[in-house]
Formats: structure tokens, sequence, C-alpha cells
């Protein structure tokens, strides 16, 4: 099916499914410990192996030898997989990183050999007794001191473009009346995903079964195949259930490429997990950006000029964190420009995470725009309402498809109680407690793209689909399992839901927020290709037959929908593409973010007190799941505002703290009650399903309005990221 | 982790003499340090002694007044202790501030007091730390050192002590009671129970080989107002940029203890005698000899400040 | 769902299992279970052996003693509801109830639980009788991607165990007072 023009109504509009806060479906399994993640399947693999990956131990440089000997004759060791004995291997399509290293080192912890063993003990054991030999040569590790060797970047799949110009933006910020210039840097984080990523790998002849913990098995497929030189179709991938991802396992990272050449090596299925230290240097982070950002704006507070340029730094062959892509599309401002440029350092690659560029951009521009309205001496809500704009502002002639950002941020300034807000830093104390509130708006893209699936429906009324979608915590089962029940008319109960195998239709896999709306889409219209189906099987008119309550109806007959199927299962299966209304119209998805915090006028440490989100992001399909993938979204915002920094030691080229001691997230007791709100909202222009994602969207922002409320609180601007203590140290004064 | 034989020993001197017998051993109690330093192969005994079934768990008074503590009690029974919470709150707060429940739960009295550095190149057996490999060098002096020593610490080593409840039995002046192989009971005031680095940071407190901590000892209570104020990057679970604990008495004297800052909780009973004169002459003092990185020198003011506020908390 | 977790596997594919440990189930004093094959070169691993309750079971083990209690559990024992999210103590992830407490089980070795009562998730309810603390967590979507959410029950769980028993924590703020109170607003609510 194609999608090529808004969508009328259809069965979706019912809402009698659709849009429901249901209980997610597979919280029975999650929360009894029976869902099964990718290290688990050892019923299924009996006699396997274990493996452990061996870290590369520089940063750049050269392995001059391996000394085999000990690891090989340690107890249990059953192969021993290094660049030696390998074969050819190549790299995969999206990641650029190579998965097995040698001779030649990367970057610290880039896998270089993987043991495999009869138990984990002795995998790990003997991991410890390979010698390797390196000669390190000089890295570049300081984003800093190359950020002047950086490049303007090709245009990549995703991402803004490169560099972007409207109008005279030089002009019109030198005469702008009031004016902003100022720098601000994100370090490196780290996804911090709870499972680490794992793989069990089994060989049968020359095909190859994996279950793995991807986000995209389509790309996994993809990648694998290249990696190890075998054709797609022998190439089987399995992510039933994923311990979180957030961009940090888009496709076949070392776990995969190591479990499967461990499996080959060892005759065996072998199953390995990256040991959680080695996760931070050997697989991808968001990267460090250092951000300039300009405005220019009348004393109204018109901007006329808005200027916005990023550096980062990457491996070579790595994309750029495309940090300026929300200013492309936030405010108005007849001139504008963007930059990205990218310089090259020899750290772990640098990849997506959650929101990659909007969360970095957005964590410098709203810092920005809170340090303008200052200027301006007008309040920070009434500066961004006063430059909304209804138009692409970087392509005046498009239309945003759905615009909402006013009113998040009016209905959120109305309930945070916004106008208790002190416009002079530093004015409310309780006790040893300064208080300080602000307010960030947020934008992502809406990305959405093809996505298929395959129904059945069985003489019982059950429904399964299938789909290789995957669930990474977002409500994936959930969502699609709606979508079915409400275009078949039946009840949640009444459908399967099968996920997460590449044996099953291509789907767009979870990453870029796209997963809900493009997977859902895929769904939809297998199931209006099964409606026609049981439709025809009773002779009706597919065009004017009903589905509901189990049921079948045309015109006064009503037939039980399982009917259809008294002979044999109904499959259907289909696709859903995209026409061009995406080029048609600006898609995104909008919000605010309202934040309350305190801080220890003695110690300067910071808590945050209230948070409130306010989102606009098409249909919401479940406003129980959304909800959690904003909470979530604001934790992570939390963690980037006030501890996530991955920490580069500059000399010896790593990521020194990590570990999850080390690399700090957020715990229970950082987080106080958090309120979101979903607005009401229709996206015709995306897809039928008229939906679109929000779990990114929701972490947009919320860096800044911490560290906007802040300052609100202290009178510290701190743009230079995470707000640490010892940043405000020095500046506030203890009043007792 | 490397292979180790294993053994559950039923007394100490049992255990005392199996360390004894048996070179390249270590005792295991709770485990929550030992273990996961062995996974990354930077402790590596050959033999392992379960001391974790001992009935070195009781908490009694002795006949002066104060508490014997048991060296395997768990931090979660000692922090719950009625007497401890009444007459000792500096040392339940010290307990809850650290670690989480879970490890709480497992943690001993003793493994508390002889847990190792957090350093991150200690963690990481690809980098010089003369702490893990004596003569190898330090990376964290010219490295990331944000959380690491101030004071105390050398060109060897600026690793800190983790412990929190350490820093409360130092401002409670414990004492450590051990048993040694040939059944020799010795009490140490925890003051002199820890080594500053020198040249040798591997070497971290005055126990001899196979000397075994049975009980610590707190002296009668002190009275006076309890604060235990462990500064973060996070509000739960997490190690302390600084820490201070304090006794404060009415007439305006005290005892403060520092986490955080060096390789042992640091105190100056001498220099107490300037806390009157506020928290920054104190300090000053205090600190007097610190060394700081760049990156840690920010520690001095935060001990200065946190302390300010507990005496202000203490005045009111 | 649970189907997508089930392939079929040929006889030829069904490699019969070398396992590292000889684990002998006792349910009701009888072996109703026996997974034991010697590897070749255990001799030189140091094993011992151990017996403790897993949800009510008695199992009789006889591991290489570097085994942690998580890995017996996953490995061993089939349980792998409990999970490996760091394995050094930093994430809660394999929290388990040992003798009615709390305790990281990757930081402890198999052998360090003789005699002990351990329970695990699998051991506080099922998918079709969740325990109902499983049952708030799916009410309240107290869950994303669901892999520390069975150490996160598992702690609720002990959490309220310590609140009754007045165990104090760092959110206590008197410590001299016991938290009758709070026990009271949990089953108000």
């Amino acid at each position: 099916m194609k999608f090529d023009k808004p969508a009328g109504t259809n069965p979706i509009d019912q809402m009698k499914v659709i849009g429901k806060p249901l209980d997610r479906i597979e919280g029975p399994l999650k929360t009894t410990g029976t869902a099964k993640y990718a290290y688990e399947y050892n019923e299924l693999n009996k006699g396997h192996a274990y493996g452990y990956v061996v870290g590369a131990a520089i940063g750049k440089g050269r392995i001059d030898s391996i000394n085999q000997y000990a690891a090989k004759n340690a107890p249990g060791v059953l192969a021993i997989v290094t660049y030696e004995n390998a074969g050819p291997l190549q790299k995969g399509k999206f990641y650029a990183d190579k998965l097995l290293a040698g001779p030649d080192i990367d970057h610290y912890h880039q896998a270089v050999a993987v043991i495999v063993a009869e138990t984990f003990e002795q995998a790990r054991s003997a991991a410890a007794l390979l010698k390797i030999t390196y000669t390190r040569v000089k890295g570049s590790f300081d984003l800093e001191a190359v950020k002047d060797s950086a490049i303007t970047p090709q245009a990549g799949q995703f991402g803004p473009p490169p560099q972007t110009e409207l109008g005279d933006f030089e002009g019109a910020f030198a005469t702008a009346a009031v004016k902003l210039d100022e720098t601000y840097t994100t370090p490196d984080q780290s996804h911090a995903m709870m499972e680490p990523h794992a793989a069990f790998a089994r060989w049968n002849g020359d095909k190859l079964t994996c279950w793995c913990s991807i986000q995209q098995l389509n790309w996994g497929v993809r990648d694998l195949a290249n990696v190890l030189g075998i054709p797609k179709e022998n190439v089987r991938l399995i992510s039933s259930f994923i311990g979180g991802g957030f961009g940090g396992k888009g496709t076949v990272l070392s776990d995969i490429v190591a479990a499967s050449l461990g499996a080959r090596a060892a005759g065996r299925p072998v199953k390995l997990t990256l040991q959680r230290p080695l996760i931070f240097n050997n697989t991808t982070h968001r990267p460090a950006t250092i951000q300039r950002i300009r405005i220019g704006a009348a004393t109204d507070g018109t901007i006329t000029a808005i200027g916005h340029e990023s550096w980062s730094g990457n491996i070579a062959g790595g994309r750029t964190e495309s940090a300026t892509a929300p200013t492309r599309s936030l405010y108005a401002g007849a001139n504008r420009m963007s930059h990205l440029r990218l310089a090259v350092l020899d750290l772990a690659e640098g990849n997506a995470m959650r929101a990659p560029g909007e969360a970095s951009g957005m964590m410098a521009l709203e810092i920005a725009m809170d340090e303008m309205a200052e200027k301006l001496k007008i309040d920070p809500v009434e500066f961004r309402i006063h430059n909304d704009t209804q138009v692409d502002p970087s392509n005046p002639t498009r239309n945003f498809s759905t615009r909402q950002l006013v009113k998040c941020l009016r209905d959120g300034a109305e309930k945070f109680n916004w106008k208790r807000r002190q416009a002079i830093p530093g004015s409310i104390r309780e006790g040893k407690w300064l208080i300080g509130i602000g307010v960030a708006s947020a934008i992502r893209g809406a990305p959405i793209t093809k996505s298929a699936a395959r129904v059945r429906l069985d003489k019982e009324g059950m429904i399964t689909v299938e789909t290789d979608m995957t669930d990474i915590g977002t409500g994936s089962y959930t969502i699609i399992g709606q979508t079915a029940a409400e275009m078949m008319g039946v009840n949640i109960e009444k459908v399967i839901v099968k996920l997460g195998d590449s044996a099953f239709p291509e789907s767009s896999g979870s990453g870029g927020q796209w997963g809900a709306a493009s997977s859902t889409s895929g769904v939809y219209a297998a199931c209006v290709k099964l409606r026609e189906s049981v439709a025809r099987s009773f002779g009706f008119d597919p065009e004017k037959t009903e589905f509901s309550d189990g049921k079948v109806h045309s015109g006064n007959r009503s037939v039980a929908l399982g009917d259809a199927a008294k002979t044999g299962d109904l499959f259907a299966e289909d696709e859903m593409t995209y026409g061009e209304l995406s080029k048609q119209y600006a898609q995104d998805t909008f919000g605010a973010h309202f934040v309350e915090v305190a801080v220890n006028m003695y110690t300067c440490e910071i808590r945050v007190r209230r948070m409130l989100a306010v989102c606009q992001a098409g249909r919401i399909l479940n406003p129980k799941s959304a909800r959690s993938q904003v909470v979530g979204a604001m934790t992570m915002g939390v963690g980037a505002a006030l501890m996530e920094d991955l920490v580069v030691d500059k000399s010896r080229g790593f990521f020194v703290n990590h570990d999850l001691a080390g690399y700090k997230v957020p715990v229970h007791a950082d987080i106080p009650y958090q309120e979101v709100i979903l607005l009401d909202d229709v996206d015709p222009t995306m897809s039928p399903m008229k939906a679109k994602g929000i779990g990114e969207l929701g972490l947009v922002g919320v860096a800044a309005a911490i560290a906007n409320a802040v300052y609100n609180a202290t009178g510290v601007r701190v743009r230079d990221y995470p707000i640490t203590l010892d940043k405000l140290l020095d500046t506030i004064k203890i009043n007792a | 982790m490397k292979s180790f034989t294993y053994e559950r020993v039923h007394t100490p001197a049992e255990a005392a003499a199996a360390a004894a017998r048996m070179p390249g051993s270590k005792f295991l109690a709770g485990g929550t340090n030992l273990l996961d330093l062995m996974k990354l192969q930077i402790e590596t005994p050959v033999h392992l002694i379960d001391i974790g079934k001992l009935e070195l768990n009781k908490i009694e008074h002795t006949s002066s007044g104060g508490l014997r503590i048991g060296a395997l009690l768990s931090n979660t029974d000692l922090a719950s202790d009625a007497s401890v919470r009444r007459d000792y709150q500096i040392l339940s707060r010290a307990l809850l501030a650290g670690a989480s429940g879970q490890l709480r739960n497992k943690a001993t009295t003793a493994g508390n007091l002889l847990q190792r550095t957090r350093c991150p190149y200690f963690y990481d057996t690809n980098q010089p730390c003369n702490k893990r490999v004596p003569g190898s060098g330090c990376a964290a002096i010219n490295g990331y050192s944000r959380q690491l020593a101030v004071i105390g610490s050398g060109d060897a080593c600026i690793a800190t002590h983790p412990s929190d409840m350490a820093v409360a039995m130092m401002a409670l002046d414990a004492t450590i009671e051990t048993v040694n192989p040939k059944g020799k009971v010795r009490s140490i005031p925890i003051a002199d129970f820890y080594r500053l680095p020198g040249k040798t940071p591997h070497i971290e407190t005055v126990l001899g080989k196979a000397e075994l901590i049975t009980s610590v000892i707190l002296p009668p209570p002190t009275g006076g107002m309890h604060f235990y104020h462990k500064v973060r990057d996070r509000s739960s679970y997490a190690f302390a940029l600084v820490s201070v604990g304090a006794i404060l008495q009415n007439d305006g004297s005290g005892r403060i203890a520092l986490g955080g800052v060096a390789a042992k909780p640091w105190r100056s009973e001498s220099i107490e005698k300037l806390l009157p004169l506020g928290s920054k002459a104190f300090t000053e003092k205090l600190l007097a000899k610190a060394r700081p990185t760049h990156e840690n020198a920010f520690k001095i003011k935060l001990v200065e400040r946190t302390l300010e506020g507990i005496l202000k908390e203490g005045r009111s | 769902m649970e189907d997508s977790n089930k392939l079929n596997l040929t006889r030829r594919e069904m490699i019969v299992g070398t396992a590292a440990a000889v684990t002998i189930t006792l349910a009701a004093g009888t072996i109703n279970n026996v997974e034991a094959l010697a590897i070749a070169k255990a001799e030189i691993v140091p094993s011992a052996k151990v017996s403790f309750t897993v949800n009510g079971k008695i199992q009789q083990l006889h591991m290489d003693t570097r085994t942690t209690l998580l890995d017996t559990l996953r490995e061993h024992l089939q349980l792998t509801g409990t999970k490996k999210g760091c394995d050094h103590g930093q994430c809660g992830a394999c929290t388990v109830l040992v003798n009615g407490r709390r305790i990281n089980s990757c930081l402890s070795l198999a052998l360090q639980h003789e005699g002990d009562h351990i329970v695990t998730i699998e051991g506080l309810g099922t998918p079709d009788s969740l325990h109902p603390m499983q049952a708030a967590f799916v009410k309240h979507d107290g869950y994303q991607c669901g892999y520390c959410t069975p150490g996160q029950i598992c702690s609720a769980v002990a959490v309220l165990q310590e609140i009754k028993a007045g165990i104090p924590s760092h959110v206590s703020a008197d410590l001299t007072v016991h938290q009758n109170l709070v026990i009271w607003k949990y089953e108000r609510e």
C-alpha cells in the first residue's frame, strides 16, 4: 500500500482500541522474568559454548604479536579467533567501526579477539592469558585541540544538510539591536542501556542464526552478511526482547561478529555478552560537541538572525553529530545559517543516541534562547511564542503538517504555575535551598519509513501479527496489537503479536523515533488486505464491510470473524510505502519542558524538584506507554544536564569512566514526580495511523530547561555540560 | 577471574591459620568488593577462606559503655541497630549514605574498612597503577583525577579510600581488634589503621599477613549532634566527592572527619580546637598541606562550604 | 510472542550438552533431574559442593569455585529471570532475595550460600499468577525494556519488608523514629 495523499477517515479513527491506555501485553512476561533476551536461549542451543571478547589495550596503534599459547592451553578453551585466523572481514553499512580489529587498532577496547570455552568462567579466565603486544602511535583524542582541523562533512543519509544559509545572516546579525554570541559544549555520552550487547550464534552448514539484541533487524542482516562475506539469505537474526538500546544497538556490533566467528571456529553454538566495562569504549556513543550560537533580534524580541555551528569528532568514515538540526526548524527568523564540521578523533565511534542531533543541539540552543530572553527583558516563554512560525523557516513555502508549539508552552506554563517565576535570578530561597524554574522548547523530526507485516486469522477469530519490528522497551508489542485489534474489530486479547525475527516481513525497525508510526502503518496495510479477504470469503463488498465486536457486518448480515477461516487460516501480507508528503510538509513533533530545581547554597548540589512535559506528537496510540516513553526520556535529560559525561583521557586516548559506577546516570532519588501532558493531535499527512513518534521528543530540551532553572535559582550560567556542582562553587555566595 | 581453591572455616583462629598456611589466600566475607576486583583480575587470590559463617555478626555493649561490633555484621544490621541509631547516629548515617540496599545487606564491617579504592585507573588493568602493580606508574595524577585525593597523597598515588563508614569510625575513635595466626589479639586505633601511600600505595593498612579483623570497638557515646553530609554527583549510589562527618557539642567544640579527600578518612584532633573559629579557618588549617590537581582543587572549597552548612545547622 | 521463542530443532542439532557443573535438582527428596557430564579438563578446575534452596526447591550443586550465584541461577538452573546487567554490583538487575534480604547475586559466589534460602523473580509469581508487586508494575507501566525489571521487583518487595522491619535508609528523616508511619501510608494506598 502506498501512502501518498493525506489520510481520510479509516477504521483507526474509531479509537476503540487505539488511543486507549492499555497495559502492555508483554508486561506479565517482563515482570516475571519469563521474557527471553538474546543470551537466554540455552534450551534451543544445547551443547553451546561461551565466548569472551578481548578489547584492545591501547587507544591507537597496532598489534605487534599475539601469543595464544597460554590461553589456548587453559582449561576448557575450544577456540580463539583474532584477525590472524578470522578470514577476510568487511565493515557493515551503518557503523564505520571495524568490528574485529588487527593489526591496526583504531580505538581503545576495539575487539581484538574472542575466546571460546566450555564455560563462562573458563572463557573469561583464558581471555586474560592471551598475550598481545602493541605499538602505540600518536592519536587524536581532544576535540577542542583538533577543532580547527575539522572539515565540512558530506551530506549523510540522516541529519540536516551540513551547511545552509538563508537570507543574509552575517549582515542581519551585525546590525541586530540585541545580540548573543556564545559557545556551548556537550560531552560524550553513553547509551548505558541495561542489557549489555549480547549474541547467541549458531551455524547450520553455511546458514547462520543469531539471537541478538539489535534495533534494526533488516540492517543487521545486511551488515552481518557484509561483514562475514556471506549471502544475506544465509543470515537469520532474532531479537524478541531487547534490554534497551537508545540507538546503541542499531545494528551489528562486535558482539554479534565475535559470536558468529567463535561459533564457526568452535563448531558449536556460542553465546557471549560484552562485559560492561568494555561497552563504553568498544561500542558507539553520542559524540561530544562544541557549538557556537548567534542570535540577533529587534528590541521587540523578533529574531532577525539565527546561526548555529557545531563541531564534533569521529573515527574515519563516522558520521557527524547533527546538532544544528533543530535550529533549522524551531524558530522564525529571516536570516539564518547552520554549519556542521567534523574532525578526526581516535576514540570509539560516535553514532546515534536517542534524538541524535536534536538532543545535543537543543542543549545549546535552548540555553541561548534563555540568555537572549534575558537580554531582551522578555519572559522566556513569551520570547519563544513570539518567534513561533507556522511555516518551515528554512523553506518558507512549506507548511508544518501540524505544529502546536505555542499550545505546548502556554498549557505548560499554566499547569506549572510559571507566573511564580522571578525574572531576577537568585530571588527565591527556602532555607539553604535556592529555587529556580526553567523552560525549554522541544522539537524532533517525525520520520516515517516503509514497513511490512503479515497477519493471519484463524477459525477461533484470533489474529496473529508477524513483523521483524523490535520492541526496545517502547511498547511496540502493544501498539501493534492495538492496531490489528482496531482494524479487525476485535479486543486486544484476540491478537497475538510476534516480533523481532528477520524471517518475518521487513519492518522499519526501532530508531529515530520512527518505529511506532512506521510499524503500525505496515500492520494497517496488511490488515486492509486481510479485511478484503475476509469480506470476500463471505461474499461481501469489502468497501461496505464493517468489523466490530469480533464480527463482520455488511448490510443486515453479521458473521463471526473466525468463520472466514473455517476451512483454513487466512493470511495477508503487505507493506506501507510513502510518497512525497514528507517533502510537501515539514513533519515534526513539538513539546515544552518545565523544570524546578533547588540548589544547596552551601554544597551547590542540584536537586530537580518538579518536571512537566507537554508533548504534541500526532495521534497517541497508547497514552500509558507513550507517557512512559516521555518519562524515561525526561529522566535521561536529567542525566544529560547534571551528570552524564564520558571523560576522555586525552593522553592515553580512552573514556576513563567505563563502567556504571563511573558513568553516572540518574537513580530513583534523583527523579521527582514527572508530569506528562499529551496534546490531542492527529496528523493525516503521516500515514493512515495519523501518528508520530514520541520517544525521542521527550528528551529534547530537558537538559536546557534544567540548565535554565539552575541559572534562575543561582544566577550562574553554565554553558558546559554536565552542570556539576564544582561549576557553581566559585560563584554562589553563602548568605546564611 | 583466576581459578582458586575454596574452604569454609568455623572459628577466627582457624581462619587466620588457614591464611598463614596458604600463601596467596584471601579472606572472603561479603565479597562485594573482592569478587568485583577478582573478575577484573585486580585481585588474584589462589585460595579463598570463606569466613562468612563465623559467629562474628553480633553487636554487644562493652563493660565501659561502648559497643563491640562483630567484623561480619552486615552494614544494614549495623546501621539499623537501635543503640547505633540512638548513640552513634553519625555511623548509621554514614552507612546509609553508602552503596545500595543490596550491597549493605551483604557488605560487612571489616570488609567495608578494607574496601579498595575506586580510582578508575586502578580498575583498568591496561593502565599503569602503582597500587595495583607497584612501580608501574600512576596514570591518574595527570589523568582524570576529579574524584581523587587532595591530601596525604604523593607522586606514586592519589587514590582515595571509598568508605563512608570508616569516616564515621574515625570521628568516633573506633578501635579495630584482630587476631593473627598464632592466636594473638591486638587492638589498633583507627587513626593508626590506614597507611598513606608514600612510595608503597599497594600497602594500605597496618594489618599483618593473615591477620583477621574480628571486631570494631566504639568508645562510650560522645553525645552531641551527629552529621554526615556526603556530597556527590547524584543523590544516591555514588562515591563521595567529599563527605564531612561531624559530632558537634553545645560548647562549640566538636570532631570532624572527612571522606573523599585522601587515602584514609582525614581527621586531626589537634586542629579541631579551631572549630569555634568557623569552617574557613578550620578547613584552611586541616587541608593546609593539600596538593590537589587542577581537576580536584574544588574539593577544598567544597569541604569548607559543606562544613559551614553543618555548623550552621548545628547552631540553629 | 511466547511462540516466537520456540524454534524447531532437528534431532541432529540437539547436541548433548557439556555442562561444567553437576546439577542435581531435588524436589520432595527425590532426584528428578540429573544433568551431569564431566568436561575434558575439569580435574584442574577447582570445584566444590554447595546446597541451598531456590524458590523452595533444594539444589545440590558441584560448582567451579568461581561461579557466581547469578551465573548459577542463569546458566546452571536455567532461571534466566535474574539478569546480568553489569556483573559488578553497579546496576541491580541481578537482585535476588537471600534469607529474605535483597542482594546483588553477581557479587556472590554460589559457594557462599550453603544452606541459604534464595528467592528469585520466578519464585514471586508467574504470568498467570502475578505477585502483587508484579501486578503493580504492569498496572503502572513501571518498566520499559524489562531487563532490570525482575531486579527492581525483587528489590521493591524487599524494600517493603525492610520498612516493616524498621530498617532505615538514606531518606529516613529521623533515625530514632520507627517508620510505622510509612507502613501505614503504604497500606492505606
